[in-house]
């Protein structure tokens, strides 16, 4: 048997937990994704990153002058620094699901590159831990690229709000491991647009713009239920300083939506790639 | 002989009531090229997933290098370099970087890989575009590029699914001499094709599949030994006449295959036929006479031919 470098690398993991799904190499998806950002996909990420900004000029600044402050859990704050933080969720999300939705639909359909790459060495599960390693740098790009604009601007009045950027990144994370795991389901291009349809109104309605109060009971109790609701009251709850038992449970929510995402993908790719 | 690389005994692969792959037996020795020849279809796509551990056999044995490829997937994909059928190439990167990236899948180093791709580049002939798009190279390029990807690792086995299909005449040639180099530097060559030039070109060994089976195994020359006569006779009296024509044909030669649009003689010596059919006062439109090839011992295995 000729040993050449990767047979001794690939040998060297025998006997390890989960030897045959995970070759503790997802860094390389990462290096990957890093050349490809390089090369072209830094333009999608910047839009990623302009867009909540001009929401934040056109409604912060444009709206709220004629709104003036507003009242949020008893404090009085200008109307920018209501949609701020919601706005960064927002970003995440979108950047979130961006990746693991289309990006990961083309990889997987249409460029077959993971094919490619289960062709080598990698598992499955190096190819999943390194899809949603690069939707969280992004989640994390996203934060302290906002957090950079609106800090100056004194829009976040509370210092706990630097916790906003793990914050989504922990939210990135949620709706990474549940997009990679719905795309994993999807036959064509057109029901990813499902997804779509699902989230501008997500946007709109979850308490971006304004409390969720203005609507009936029952409405406020479905929208609550919703991840970008979640999200956009944990990332508040940090820039305004108003920290309690509540933001927990939003935490604990995104734990679960990671923990399922996370265990369907590795489940579907491995159906998909070792069929 | 030493002990064979690769040994498949019995295996069978299922897809729900589909059976694709029907309790085939082969083995591969080292340094060979061993051919899967066969339609579209035949299961040797199958096959060849199922060596590259990224297919689960149904039933069977396989073992690669003395080992069972379910149970060591990622070690096993370690000594394979795999060209798939449709090109997968990252079309975001360059061409430098497809090699070096699959490289890193592998886990090997820069250092490594920085004296590897030139080398790979060069084999390739893609040294002038190193820092092109993937999506600005032709065909053949194209598929230069994903055999110098599968060789990133220095595999011990090379599996080529339809190295040359979609390729024109000149890309083909080329091809199948860098494959020729492949073979001369001591690595195992396992090829699928519907192609049966190609087989003859590459295969030192071959099995030929249909419907998931094997027909016949043996090597090029071999087989058309025993499934063939040395010559060929085509000859075309119009598609009208075929038919009847081949009644009277009959019983002038060993064998006779009638195709839609022309009519097979199978002799020991074709022009001398031929004679006789001009003697016996039959005039064919067009005759050739050449040498039996793989596709005529496909058309004598299975009474189809191999490309329809």
């Amino acid at each position: 048997m000729i040993i050449s470098a990767a047979v001794a690398i690939a040998e060297a993991r025998r006997g390890r937990l989960g030897e045959r799904v995970y070759s503790g190499r997802s860094r390389a998806i990462f290096e990957r994704g890093y050349i490809a950002f390089k090369s072209s996909t830094w333009m999608v990420i910047l839009s990623g990153f302009v867009e909540p900004v001009l929401y934040l000029f056109a409604f912060g600044y444009g709206l709220g002058e004629l709104i003036g402050n507003i009242e949020s859990n008893g404090l009085s704050i200008p109307y920018a620094a209501y949609i701020a933080p919601a706005l960064l969720a927002t970003s995440a999300m979108n950047g979130a699901i961006y990746d693991s939705t289309f990006n990961i639909y083309f990889k997987l359909k249409h460029d077959r590159i993971y094919h490619g790459m289960l062709a080598t060495s990698l598992g499955p599960l190096d190819v999943a831990l390194g899809e949603i390693g690069l939707a969280l740098v992004r989640g994390f790009l996203y934060g302290v690229g906002f957090m950079a604009v609106v800090a100056p601007l004194g829009l976040i009045p509370s210092l706990w709000g630097i916790l906003a950027i793990p914050a989504a990144v922990l939210i990135a994370f949620g709706f990474a491991a549940v997009g990679m795991a719905l795309t994993t389901y999807m036959k064509s291009f057109q029901q990813l647009e499902i997804i779509n349809i699902f989230l501008l109104p997500m946007f709109l309605f979850s308490g971006s713009f304004y409390p969720l109060s203005v609507f009936p009971e029952w409405l406020q109790f479905i929208i609550k239920a919703l991840p970008l609701s979640q999200a956009i009251h944990l990332v508040r709850g940090l820039t305004l300083g108003q920290i309690n038992i509540g933001l927990l449970g939003h935490i604990s929510y995104f734990i679960v939506m990671i923990i399922i995402g996370l265990f369907f993908t590795t489940k579907r790719l491995n159906a998909l790639f070792v069929k | 002989m030493s002990s064979p690389l690769i040994t498949a005994r019995g295996l069978t692969k299922k897809f729900d009531e589909f059976v694709a792959v029907d309790e085939i037996n082969f083995d591969v020795a080292r340094g060979e090229s061993f051919g899967l020849l066969g339609p579209n279809g035949a299961g040797k796509s199958t096959t060849m997933r199922i060596i590259g551990a990224t297919s689960q056999r149904t039933s069977g044995d396989l073992t690669i290098l003395g080992i069972d490829p379910e149970k060591f997937g990622p070690q096993i994909r370690a000594h394979l370099g795999v060209v798939p059928q449709q090109d997968n190439l990252d079309m975001n990167l360059s061409v430098s970087e497809n090699l070096y990236i699959y490289g890193r899948y592998f886990g090997l180093s820069r250092k490594f890989l920085k004296t590897k791709i030139e080398e790979l580049l060069e084999f390739a002939q893609l040294e002038e575009k190193r820092n092109a798009k993937v999506e600005s190279l032709s065909g053949g390029m194209k598929r230069r590029l994903t055999i110098a990807r599968g060789l990133v690792s220095e595999p011990e086995i090379l599996m080529l699914d339809e190295p040359t299909t979609g390729l024109d005449p000149q890309a083909r040639h080329i091809l199948w001499d860098r494959l020729f180099r492949l073979k001369e530097q001591g690595v195992t060559l396992v090829i699928t094709t519907h192609f049966m030039d190609e087989a003859e070109q590459l295969c030192d060994r071959l099995v030929v599949m249909d419907k998931g089976k094997i027909m016949a195994e043996g090597s090029p020359v071999q087989l058309i030994k025993d499934y063939s006569t040395k010559e060929v006779l085509e000859i075309r009296f119009g598609s009208e006449r075929n038919s009847e024509m081949a009644d009277q044909l009959r019983g002038m030669c060993d064998r006779i295959e009638e195709l839609p649009d022309r009519i097979l003689l199978y002799s020991e010596d074709g022009e001398a036929l031929l004679e006789k059919i001009y003697s016996a006062g039959l005039h064919p439109k067009t005759s050739l006479v050449r040498r039996s090839s793989l596709e005529d011992v496909f058309l004598r295995l299975t009474g189809r031919t191999l490309v329809d």
